[in-house]
């Protein structure tokens, strides 16, 4: 059982086994893995805490029905094995800036936390936008050979890598 | 206006969630074994320096859409395809774009990236897709009416855009990822 210690895994490994993984997700639950929905279901709960029943009415939340489901669960449980794996190999760090920033922008934790933020805010709103996610139209939707999923993945890199390159080689 | 779920069930059934779980352990398992929990990698490959997070999508779509298409053949499995539009894919695709640089995570590897101890995925990567999710919410009836319709192509595949057996896209596009694979290991990436 070494290798449940081990650092890191060749990324073909990993690949296999996300492949792997789909297969049962399809066979078991009937679903394809996926992410992003859950995040925006949570978002329509907490809002719901502050404003009350009237929020699920609105016709996004009618849409994707605000219910902790599969996918809710399977964001949980990302959580979960990520730590798990961290730490049975000692991988787990508490760590606010990662190196790459920090080379380029400092150590300055703020920074670096509103940065994230402004990130997150863009590309949950892409996710929603885009209908998916880099797992859910990345992976699972390119491996049902979905034209929806081809298309959002490519621009998916597209924007993101201009956008690295405007965030690391022109700004930085 | 239908309304569903108001005040009834908040949960799915049990095996549901268990079984919802069970799967996502396994892949927060994975993706942290693959280093892709890490904003460093993932900007690693927006910059072109680092291939690992083509090479893990690649390899889990050559495996899953061979097993996926055998098992369809089969009769086991039926495909779930998302339905789309050019101004939902593209446009959106592009905004995503952006946000994935700006945040170095996605919102599957933001989850990874919370349990492998990183604060900035944990305090602020994690509040803003909330954020971000809630805001195309309300903007959604507008956007409906006009940008996510413009150039609709519905839940279409690619055999069913060519008109083709399955197998006739399956197997050029798995040799075409292997090939590429193959291409990037050799070039040393």
């Amino acid at each position: 059982m070494e290798f449940l210690t081990e650092v890191r895994w060749s990324p073909y490994t990993v690949g296999v086994g996300i492949g792997i993984l789909s297969w049962f997700t399809f066979l078991i639950s009937r679903r394809a893995l996926g992410c992003s929905t859950a995040f925006a279901k949570l978002s329509g709960m907490i809002e719901m805490l502050f404003r009350g029943k009237k929020v699920e009415l609105k016709p996004y939340y009618q849409k994707i029905d605000l219910v902790v489901g599969w996918q809710m669960m399977l964001v949980l449980g990302i959580v979960i094995g990520s730590l798990l794996s961290a730490l049975l190999s000692g991988d787990f760090h508490w760590q606010a800036v990662p190196s790459t920033w920090e080379s380029t922008f400092g150590d300055s934790v703020l920074l670096r936390a509103v940065f994230a933020l402004l990130g997150g805010v863009i590309i949950g709103f892409g996710a929603r936008w885009a209908h998916g996610c880099t797992s859910g139209h990345g992976i699972s939707g390119t491996l049902q050979l979905a034209v929806s999923s081809w298309i959002s993945a490519v621009f998916f890199f597209v924007g993101g890598i201009l956008m690295a390159n405007l965030i690391f080689r022109v700004i930085g | 206006m239908q309304t569903k779920n108001l005040g009834t069930k908040r949960f799915r059934d049990k095996s549901t969630l268990l079984w919802g779980l069970v799967f996502g352990i396994m892949f927060g398992f994975l993706l942290q074994k693959g280093g892709v929990t890490k904003y460093d990698v993932i900007i690693g490959q927006l910059l072109l320096t680092d291939f690992t997070v083509l090479k893990v999508m690649l390899s889990a779509v050559l495996i899953g859409m061979l097993g996926i298409y055998a098992m369809k053949s089969l009769g086991w499995v039926q495909l779930r395809p998302k339905s789309g539009s050019v101004g939902m894919n593209v446009i959106g695709g592009l905004i995503f774009g952006v946000g994935f640089a700006v945040l170095g995570l996605c919102p599957g590897t933001i989850a990874g990236a919370i349990g492998n101890g990183y604060l900035d995925a944990a305090v602020g990567g994690f509040p803003g897709i909330l954020i971000g999710s809630g805001l195309f919410a309300a903007l959604y009836p507008r956007l409906n009416q006009g940008i996510l319709k413009k150039g609709d192509f519905g839940d279409l595949t690619l055999p069913q855009l060519f008109k083709v057996n399955d197998w006739v896209v399956v197997v050029p596009v798995a040799v075409l990822i292997f090939l590429l694979l193959f291409w990037l290991e050799q070039a040393g990436l």
